[in-house]
């Protein structure tokens, strides 16, 4: 039976971990390298590395940390954050990655999403979405950190991505992401029931309860959380136990 | 003599050529297109990402590789461990984007994953568990039910039941590892499947064919 996967998500810039990390036992606390290699011994699913270096003199920092984890993690690893073009896509697959998530460039530019999947298969290509409620039933895609909204709608878009190519949907509720107060059930369930492609909840994780919820109820196929599984809160291997203990399928 | 991972412009090469260093130190691994170090090689990974018919493609416009994989296989009959599509390229047609001719190693075909009503999601993506069919060698110190790493659309059929090593379940029974003599190929990725993927590539390294 394929298990639910668990997606420990590290934000990263100019080759650092961003948000702080307080296991006692890492040579480096900033190093995403020791920290993915962490997750990895944990059980992750995946690993996902964010991106968020601002210039673009730094942006090949993101490769050197890519190649790097490669050589110490054989599980998948997914990279987005600032891929724009094909040949950035082509550099992270070169350095290692499994996956490259696609966000703003999927918005403005349709057709990276078609040709690179044609190009690398669809199994590499992920596509990121920022969604905000904006009424009931009703979501709009946002960029730029949730500021700028595009008048997209995100049902009509998962359909689109998922037509063009796109293996995997990474889906953002900007609403909840930070608040720890949990996934947005109702979007991720919309979306799920839509598409016939995989979906990664991502978003609010506060508790392993979210985790749950988000598989149960939102039917999700891959659930992913960042804080609570840097700051020490919560292992990978008690995310997995406690969704084992709920009867949710899980590589344990 | 080198262990070759054939490189035809196919998706993640690296974290193969990674996994089976971390595998096996001591072995000298290269990564190359060229049909004379595929011929002077003592056993090759194949590769594969993508369509079927990009990757057949791909091959077949390297000059001389598809002659130089024939006779490594079928004359030399040295090892060769294909992976995903790589393993899907040892049947004789595949169906991806149009019909496309594969290297018939193994008689079998390459379809779409039978996804009746649609309720299965497609790419079959994530960890799921093996099941072993025979008692093979490359499977020692593995344990029947472990979990791989899938991902893919398109699943191996084949009437050659006796070559079918291992199979998944994905709303139905799925071919993840399959055997003829010298060849052997897996439709899960190793390299990404932690322990037991580095053990199967460890137990291939070992291999005396």
């Amino acid at each position: 039976m394929l298990k639910h996967r668990i997606i420990p998500c590290l934000d990263v810039k100019n080759g650092r971990i961003v948000k702080g990390i307080n296991f006692v036992d890492l040579v480096d606390a900033g190093d995403p390298v020791e920290q993915a290699k962490i997750y990895d011994e944990q059980g992750a699913d995946e690993i996902c590395f964010l991106d968020i270096t601002a210039s673009n003199e730094n942006r090949n920092i993101i490769l050197d940390t890519v190649k790097k984890t490669a050589e110490k993690c054989f599980i998948p690893l997914t990279v987005g954050g600032g891929v724009r073009t094909i040949q950035d896509i082509r550099n992270l697959l070169l350095a290692g990655a499994d996956k490259v998530s696609i966000n703003t460039a999927a918005i403005n530019n349709k057709n990276l999403v078609k040709e690179s999947s044609e190009k690398f298969g669809s199994q590499c290509i992920v596509v990121a979405i920022d969604a905000k409620k904006v009424k009931d039933n009703k979501w709009e895609i946002f960029t730029h950190g949730g500021r700028k909204a595009t008048g997209i709608d995100v049902l009509k878009f998962v359909e689109k991505v998922e037509s063009l190519g796109a293996g995997e949907i990474l889906l953002t509720s900007m609403d909840r992401d930070g608040t720890k107060k949990g996934y947005d059930l109702d979007l991720t369930k919309k979306v799920s029931k839509l598409i016939n492609i995989p979906v990664i909840a991502s978003g609010g994780v506060g508790s392993l309860e979210h985790l749950h919820q988000g598989i149960k109820i939102g039917k999700a196929n891959a659930v992913l959380a960042a804080s609570i599984f840097h700051f020490g809160k919560h292992s990978i291997l008690e995310a997995k136990q406690y969704l084992d203990s709920k009867g949710i399928p899980v590589r344990i | 003599m080198p262990i070759a991972i054939v490189d035809y412009g196919s998706g993640n090469i690296r974290s193969a050529a990674k996994a089976l260093e971390a595998a096996n130190k001591n072995l000298k691994i290269v990564v190359t297109s060229d049909p004379s170090v595929i011929k002077k090689s003592d056993k090759i990974i194949l590769p594969g990402q993508g369509s079927f018919r990009d990757c057949y493609l791909g091959i077949k416009k390297i000059n001389g590789l598809i002659d130089a994989l024939n006779d490594f296989v079928l004359f030399k009959k040295k090892p060769i461990f294909g992976i995903c599509v790589g393993m899907q390229l040892f049947a004789k047609v595949g169906y991806e984007s149009k019909e496309t001719i594969g290297f018939g190693w193994i008689d079998g075909v390459v379809k779409k994953i039978n996804n009746i009503n649609k309720t299965l999601k497609l790419p079959h993506m994530g960890w799921n568990q093996i099941e072993f069919k025979k008692d093979y060698m490359l499977f020692s110190g593995i344990e029947n039910k472990s979990h791989m790493y899938f991902v893919h659309s398109y699943e191996f059929l084949t009437k050659q039941k006796d070559c079918i090593v291992a199979t998944t379940n994905y709303g139905n029974s799925i071919i993840a590892a399959i055997a003829k003599d010298n060849i052997f190929g897996t439709q899960f990725h190793p390299e990404k499947s932690q322990k037991n993927g580095l053990k199967l590539l460890k137990n291939f390294l070992d291999w005396k064919f």
